[in-house]
């Protein structure tokens, strides 16, 4: 019994063969790949709008307004003679950055909050349920336009307005997953381990239940960005003579029997935006969800 | 007998208040359910160097004892010793790193998005066990001692076997060098080829490190094995102690000799083919009066059905809370072939 | 044994993954046996080893994604995988029956465990729905389920474990097949519960003259429950033959090694000896014998061809160059 028969085997042991690795290799995930190079284009264009925009996206011209695509301008002008190309560029650059920001500041802060109230229960999660539930019960663009209207126009009040709403979806979801996770017996065992609680929710329990909230952050986007859009469209969004997607859609709808792309290709700009996040939400989904038992 | 025990459980009971649904309470005659007795005034010692098998049925409370000794649930009464000494109800990291689980899935007990490497060093730095140049050395100790390979630090949880991962998390319970090792239906989700590498893990583990294990099992085949005593329980009460050798030559319990003669057998002459127990556990939320094993008992007289028996030494260690316990015959195990 | 014309006989099965573009992931592999009326059958091995998949192949449940490859099941002459979907199902009921692992899933949770029961009845024989129900309450009590009236008005989740499996034991045999395939069916019930679902098994099998085929991971229960028995390993039968022949004198080194590394309740001081290393990865199978790399028995003749299955005695055969040579380390 010196040596155990345990120990005997030990060499023949060996680890099991790369079939379960834990990620699967991302660019073998066609919907992500598609995805990354729709919005890493958008993200390019955005970034190098001051090279690549062919004009001043808000110098009016009123002798060139209304051109017909062709010539110089591209895409045409507008009805103050602004080149509609230039302002789709700089549009993205707008469009993007107000998306991006307004699901970062939710999805941070409604993390923290459904983690803390998934894991701790009781009297903070009823209250944070609560409000949960309450928001969930008015319609999105409701309480984003009626925010906007009270905060002012601008950009600032798009970002306070969508944070102070849709975080909840965060909250909830995160919940949810921590409400899960906190019953595996590895949790159990990183307690008895010793580790404070906020060492086991950050560490133990965050990589576990992030990836729900990653996924739909990427589908929240694409919501933010129809919300600006809209926003611009009943004239509560960017400040004119900002370019943007949605102001342009409003401006250019006057002339849609005569100019029909005025109006078409922002929307048409919006739609492949939207597909290109959806596709990576659909390929992190793939490759962020939670490993199954064999 | 009182010197050598690690830890010593005394009196512990455990209820859960359910909440009975509303509509419920508009239907009169509905069944009641107030509280769910899990445990019912448990005296249990752990003796030092010693493995002590836990055994008992689905809704026993033996899985909610394991939880009580390692502290991540609480008990509604009782006392818990370490040592002699009190455990008190917040433990100290200290108080925690003594009394280590292992659990019986080891899917679940092994957090997937953490390398083994990471789950062993941060047990390691965070109770300085070792200086922090000699982590990754006593982590690779820590996986040689458990039967794995280094090259195991850098990988996932999810690259291993059910038997492997087990030994990681056997590993993960001993880098805080424990005393006590609880160890909850550690092999029931194995393979048997593979659970009787882990049961000599056991055996190994009390004897090069002195640990005291307590075993809870429901296959009395493997406690047999490994176990040096065995406690019995049924529905919440402890109804049997004994050494291991005395508790299956010679049961005093009539509960204890039911699970013997329902062990499926493997030799051919011991298959058992008489009806041993009639019925089922009864339900936690309903516990009979008098012994609560009364209405399965196929020797259960009157007096049973009145008098509630406690757990008392019968002989030397030998402890069974039966009223019969001195007038049971003498013990056959089932062997009609 | 000898019967001449078994009940069921399963030929050369094959079950596997097909994905295209990739050679097709085997599962079960050239799998042949055969059940006699009223005969205990067992089917032995450890998870993957294709045990659960070929009982479900002959109760033509095999799940979506995996196929059958080849070979038959020929049930009282007739080959069942050829039969059409819709004449399988009237078999299944009056001719086969299955009892699976558990009993809550496989129990339809909003309708009472009574009607569950009267179902079959009233389509495969032809009952009314009284008579049906008459029938359920009788196959109720006969699975030792007490006051079956009340408790057939029950729902499966106010049920115990236990009295849920005899509900489906019942519910098996309502229709009185002549054969009752078990997946498992006591693996999630306690010791003392098993102990009387094994023995209510037999007893019915027994007096509805059906025979059984019995899948567990347990070698006791099929010890105490089977009269043959066919041990399974990574999709092939290793070894086959009368429970206890192969008990006492396992002729395949994995037979052997099950045995060794269980613990026998009547052999306490019986060192376990465990079977080192693992089932091989059956998406990417090595030549030769699939136990090869476990196995302290193989030779060199073992990593190149994979040894068939060859009777040995009567009654009996192994798959395995070496069988004259095993012998169990610690005799029974």
């Amino acid at each position: 019994m010196s040596t155990p028969t345990a120990l005997l085997f030990r060499a023949q042991e060996k680890r099991r063969s790369t079939r379960t690795r834990s990620l699967k290799a991302w660019y073998r995930n066609p919907s992500l790949v598609a995805g990354l190079i729709v919005v890493g284009a958008l993200v390019l264009v955005a970034v190098l709008a001051p090279v690549i925009a062919p004009f001043d996206p808000v110098k009016q011209d009123l002798q060139n307004s209304l051109l017909a695509p062709g010539g110089a301008h591209v895409l045409g002008t507008d009805k103050y003679g602004r080149d509609v190309l230039s302002r789709l560029i700089w549009g993205a650059q707008v469009d993007l950055r107000i998306g991006f920001m307004a699901v970062l500041i939710p999805f941070v802060f409604g993390s923290v909050v459904g983690a803390l109230a998934g894991y701790f229960g009781g009297w903070f999660d009823s209250i944070v349920m609560q409000i949960v539930d309450i928001f969930f019960a008015f319609p999105f663009y409701v309480m984003v336009i009626v925010l906007v209207f009270v905060l002012g126009a601008g950009e600032v009040s798009i970002y306070l307005a969508i944070s102070a709403i849709s975080w909840v979806a965060y909250a909830k979801i995160v919940r949810g997953e921590v409400l899960v996770a906190k019953k595996q017996d590895y949790i159990v065992a990183a307690r008895l381990g010793g580790m404070s609680h906020g060492r086991v929710i950050v560490r133990h329990i965050g990589p576990n239940v992030m990836s729900q909230a990653i996924i739909y952050a990427m589908s929240d986007i694409v919501l933010d960005i129809m919300a600006i859009v809209t926003l611009g469209y009943l004239g509560l969004g960017v400040a004119p003579p900002t370019a943007e997607w949605g102001s342009m859609i409003l401006d250019g709808q006057e002339f849609i029997t005569t100019q029909w792309q005025q109006a078409t290709i922002p929307g048409l700009v919006i739609v492949v935006t939207s597909l290109g996040l959806s596709w990576i939400g659909d390929g992190l989904s793939d490759l962020l969800s939670p490993e199954r038992r064999k | 007998m009182t010197t050598s025990a690690v830890l010593r459980v005394s009196n512990i009971s455990k209820s859960y208040h359910v909440p009975s649904p509303i509509l419920s309470k508009l239907q009169p005659g509905a069944r009641q359910r107030g509280s769910l007795t899990a445990l019912d005034g448990i005296d249990l010692e752990l003796r030092a160097g010693e493995i002590l098998a836990l055994v008992g049925e689905s809704g026993s409370g033996k899985s909610t004892l394991a939880k009580i000794l390692v502290g991540s649930v609480e008990a509604s009464a009782g006392k818990l010793d370490y040592r002699g000494r009190p455990v008190p109800a917040k433990r100290s990291r200290d108080a925690t790193r003594r009394i280590q689980m292992v659990f019986q899935d080891p899917y679940s007990s092994l957090n997937p998005r953490i390398t083994v490497g990471a789950i062993l060093g941060e047990l390691l730095r965070l109770h300085k066990i070792v200086p922090r140049n000699q982590v990754r050395a006593e982590s690779i100790r820590l996986l040689n001692l458990v039967g794995m390979e280094e090259d195991a630090l850098d990988a996932y949880p999810s690259q291993f076997s059910g038997g492997q991962r087990q030994r990681i998390a056997i590993a993960r319970a001993i880098a805080v060098r424990p005393d006590v090792l609880i160890a909850d239906e550690p092999v029931s989700a194995l393979d048997v080829s593979v659970q009787a590498t882990i049961l000599e893990l056991f055996t190994t583990l009390r004897a090069d490190l002195g640990l005291s294990i307590l075993f809870v099992a429901h296959n009395l085949a493997v406690v047999q094995h490994l176990s040096q005593r065995v406690a019995v329980m049924y529905l919440g009460r402890i109804v049997e102690v004994a050494e291991t050798a005395e508790l299956f030559a010679n049961p005093r319990h009539p509960y204890t000799r039911a699970l013997i003669d329902s062990i499926p057998r493997m030799s051919e002459s011991s298959v058992n083919l008489e009806l041993v127990l009639e019925g089922e556990p009864p339900s936690p939320y309903d516990i009979p009066g008098g012994c609560r094993f009364h209405p399965r008992c196929p020797v259960a007289v009157s007096a049973c059905r009145e008098i509630d028996p406690a757990l008392t030494a019968i002989a030397g260690d030998h402890q069974s809370a039966c009223l019969l316990a001195n007038e049971l015959p003498p013990f056959y195990s089932a062997t009609t072939s | 044994m000898t019967t001449p014309v078994p009940l069921l006989s399963v030929n050369n099965l094959s079950l596997g993954v097909v994905r295209s573009g990739h050679r097709p992931t085997m599962i079960v592999d050239d799998v042949s046996f055969a059940v006699a009326k009223g005969e205990r059958f067992g089917i032995v091995g450890e998870s993957g080893s294709g045990k659960s998949l070929t009982l479900r192949a002959i109760a033509g449940l095999l799940p979506v994604g995996v196929d059958v490859l080849s070979g038959s099941v020929s049930y009282e002459g007739r080959d069942l995988l050829s039969t059409p979907l819709a004449a399988r199902r009237r078999l299944m009921g009056p001719e086969i029956a299955m009892v699976f692992q558990e009993p809550m899933t496989a129990l339809n949770p909003v309708i009472r465990v009574g009607d569950q029961i009267a179902e079959g009845p009233r389509r495969h024989l032809g009952l009314s729905r009284a008579a049906a129900m008459a029938l359920a309450i009788e196959m109720m009590a006969k699975t030792g389920i007490p006051d079956p009236a009340k408790r057939a008005r029950a729902f499966p989740h106010e049920l115990s474990g236990g009295l849920r499996q005899r509900i489906m034991i019942a519910m098996a045999l309502s229709c009185r097949p002549k054969l009752l395939l078990c997946d498992e069916p006591t693996t999630a019930l306690d010791v003392t519960v098993q102990h009387q679902v094994l023995r209510l098994l037999e007893q019915l099998c027994d007096d509805f003259d059906a025979a059984l085929i019995f899948v567990t991971h347990d070698l006791a229960v099929v010890n105490q429950t089977c009269d043959n028995l066919a041990v399974m390993y990574a999709g092939h039968i290793v070894e086959s033959g009368p429970v206890k022949d192969v008990f006492r004198d396992p002729r395949h080194p994995y037979t052997r090694g099950l045995l060794d590394s269980a613990p026998d309740f009547d052999q306490p001081d019986r060192e376990l000896v465990p079977i080192p290393g693992f089932p091989p990865n059956l998406a990417d199978r090595p030549p030769g014998c699939a136990f090869a790399p476990r196995c302290s028995h193989a030779q060199s003749g073992c990593l190149v061809a994979s040894p068939p299955l060859v009777p040995l005695a009567p009654g009996r055969s192994a798959a395995c160059f070496e069988s004259d040579s095993i012998f169990r380390r610690v005799p029974a």
